[in-house]
């Protein structure tokens, strides 16, 4: 493999030439993979994807989802998505920009999803976070709270849940941070 | 200067003939004043791993050494990396460790370098004749194995390029298991071949860290996932600070307290924010020797390789057992992709039309996105990016790839992976291309 005696003889070589190569820009394997999840991605008419950083970065991403049905019919989310090197080993870091009352989403944006942690394995894609995060508006889930508050409400009381969903979702559209 | 003997053992590898010997091994003293001389190898981690490599290394006569780590020495790594004092805290890992190397082995000239692994460019990486690895993250193994991979260029025939090869030889220890492993791009699996090998990271549910914590690692986490962000907004969050690190312990400290949970520690807070599992100095010491004896084995081709997986388990007895891995064909970053040669004026449509058409694609391929080394050329969904790559269809490919043949990623909903087409173009040798950069330019 390495034949010592010759070495000499090729750092003399290497010494000698090829001073204005060009670097060759690394793709992460996590690019590799988020590149073909996205170019594969399938999206229904009620989700959209935007790239912040432009066509060539693919590892930060928005997906907005406006619902078309359900208690948060109307209301617009956004989420970043935040795509590691070793993706799919690791799952996406997934927060959701837009404030919402919401019993698995939490004020700071944490979102309770179980494939975004402890059931992500490799063979999920985007597209599965993206179905996910779909359900998480369909059919919000008070066994697994995150905002404890809103997921008693949805158990105990839907119809004054589904009026504080709507009442949030108004007040966001007027001022975009105000807490409630 | 060599006290009398003091090669003696490695001149039993290296001065007899044997049955085990490697291919084209010839028993001769040069090989120990080449291994001095002219070899230079690369340790990357000055950590647990990295000074007993760098020990190893140095007293198995290897004489040009360099080190690369980012890390300053802290006061907890003191019980095994053995290289560094108390009053040596604070410093540089790289630097301290070359240094007490160069004291301690008369003749060994040990370069440190004391930084990220991503600062250096190819030509850093290129000096080397062997990388040695002593890590602790799968992202640094990762990103070292897409550089030392992209360095492999394949013969006509389908083989590996030797002279394009350098290999890896990679050590991993937690707590009392750990592995050695030589990775031989193009002829042994890389890591992206068996990424899969490497246990998933351990994740709670975030819910049960908000409302059912149950052990003191959850109460940890919630206080580095959740905590933090509600009571310190906007303020981002550093691992590597103390102050920072000092304060998700105190938070978890009083949540354990109102769950009744015993356990919150300031290591064990350490342990579950960083992902660190304890480190055992004997384990390490058990592999860094491995490492070094195929990294000696490599060098003087005294012996052939491990083929290609070493496995250690320290937990109940000596348990080791090695096991030979298999590449994936169709590895994104260590297979050689099909060749495709094109004419050079062509562009990127007429690229994918030919890509369609092509007898050994067309049943693999309906509707082709494809990018090169960072640049979507041209992606065929979401429409967002579709509109945005769309001007590049009318573009020469040749221009497109930067007046150099090369590697692109052929992504489609029929492919199960990657497909990798290297394209050539025709008339154009590397001669033709340089003349046309500088006339371009
Ligand atoms: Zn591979």
């Amino acid at each position: 493999m390495i034949n010592l005696f010759s070495l000499k003889q090729k750092q003399k070589e290497a010494a000698d030439g090829t001073g204005g190569r060009v670097p060759v820009k690394k793709q992460s394997a996590g690019e590799l993979r988020v590149q073909k999840d996205i170019s594969e991605l399938n999206l229904s008419k009620t989700t959209f994807i935007s790239f912040p950083n432009g066509k060539d970065d693919l590892l930060n991403f928005e997906i907005t989802i406006r619902p078309d049905e359900g208690y948060y019919m109307g209301g617009t989310f956004v989420f970043s998505f935040k795509i590691s090197p070793i993706y799919p080993h690791e799952a996406p870091k997934v927060k959701c920009k837009t404030k919402v009352y919401h019993p698995n989403i939490d004020l700071e944006g944490n979102v309770c999803l179980n494939i975004l942690r402890e059931d992500w394995k490799p063979v999920l894609s985007i597209n599965s976070i993206i179905y996910g995060l779909q359900y998480l508006f369909l059919d919000p889930n008070p066994d697994d709270p995150l905002n404890q508050e809103a997921a008693d409400v949805l158990k105990d009381h839907p119809k004054q849940f589904e009026s504080n969903v709507k009442r949030s979702m108004a007040v966001k559209n007027i001022r975009k941070f105000a807490t409630y | 200067m060599d006290m009398q003997g003091r090669w003696e053992d490695i001149d039993h590898l290296l001065l007899r003939q044997g049955t085990l010997v490697g291919p084209e091994f010839e028993p001769c003293a040069e090989l120990r004043e080449s291994l001095h001389n002219d070899l230079r190898v690369l340790v990357i981690g000055a950590g647990g791993l990295g000074c007993e490599l760098l020990k190893d290394l140095a007293l198995s006569g290897f004489g040009n050494i360099d080190v690369i780590d980012m890390d300053t020495i802290d006061v907890s790594n003191l019980n095994r990396q053995f290289l560094f004092r108390m009053h040596d805290v604070g410093k540089p890992k790289a630097v301290v460790a070359a240094e007490k190397v160069m004291q301690r082995v008369k003749g060994v000239k040990v370069v440190p370098h004391y930084g990220r692994i991503e600062e250096k460019d190819d030509e850093f990486y290129r000096q080397f004749q062997i990388i040695a690895l002593g890590l602790d993250s799968l992202e640094a193994r990762s990103y070292i194995n897409s550089v030392v991979c992209s360095f492999l260029e394949y013969e006509a025939d389908g083989s590996p390029a030797l002279p394009t090869i350098i290999p890896m030889v990679d050590g991993g220890t937690e707590g009392f298991k750990g592995h050695a492993r030589v990775i031989i791009p193009g002829v042994t699996p890389c890591f992206y071949c068996t990424l899969g090998l490497f246990p998933p990271q351990v994740t709670y549910p975030l819910c049960t860290l908000a409302e059912t914590p149950r052990s003191p690692a959850h109460c940890i986490e919630y206080v580095h996932l959740i905590q933090w962000g509600q009571e310190r907004p906007g303020d981002s969050f550093d691992a590597d600070n103390p102050e920072h690190m000092k304060w998700i312990f105190d938070k978890a400290f009083k949540r354990a307290e109102q769950f009744k949970i015993a356990g919150v520690t300031y290591s064990l807070t350490q342990g579950v924010v960083k992902n660190i599992i304890p480190a055992i100095a004997s384990t390490n010491a058990i592999i860094s020797a491995a490492c070094a004896l195929e990294t000696l084995k490599i060098a003087t081709m005294c012996c052939r390789s491990m083929d290609n997986y070493m496995m250690y388990m320290g937990t109940q007895g000596v348990y080791t057992h090695t096991l030979s891995h298999e590449k994936d064909p169709n590895c994104l970053v260590c297979s050689p992709g099909v060749p495709f040669e094109v004419d050079s004026s062509i562009s990127l449509q007429k690229f994918i039309e030919l890509l369609l058409e092509d007898p050994q694609f067309k049943d693999k391929l309906s509707k082709p996105s494809i990018s090169y080394q960072k640049r979507n050329l041209y992606m065929q969904a979401p429409p967002v990016l579709e509109e945005m790559t769309r001007p590049h269809l009318n573009s020469p490919l040749f221009e497109l790839m930067e007046k150099a043949g090369g590697t692109l990623n052929v992504n489609d909903k029929k492919l199960t992976g990657i497909l990798r087409v290297n394209v050539s173009f025709r008339g154009h040798n590397d001669t033709v291309m340089d003349m046309d950069t500088a006339g371009g330019g």
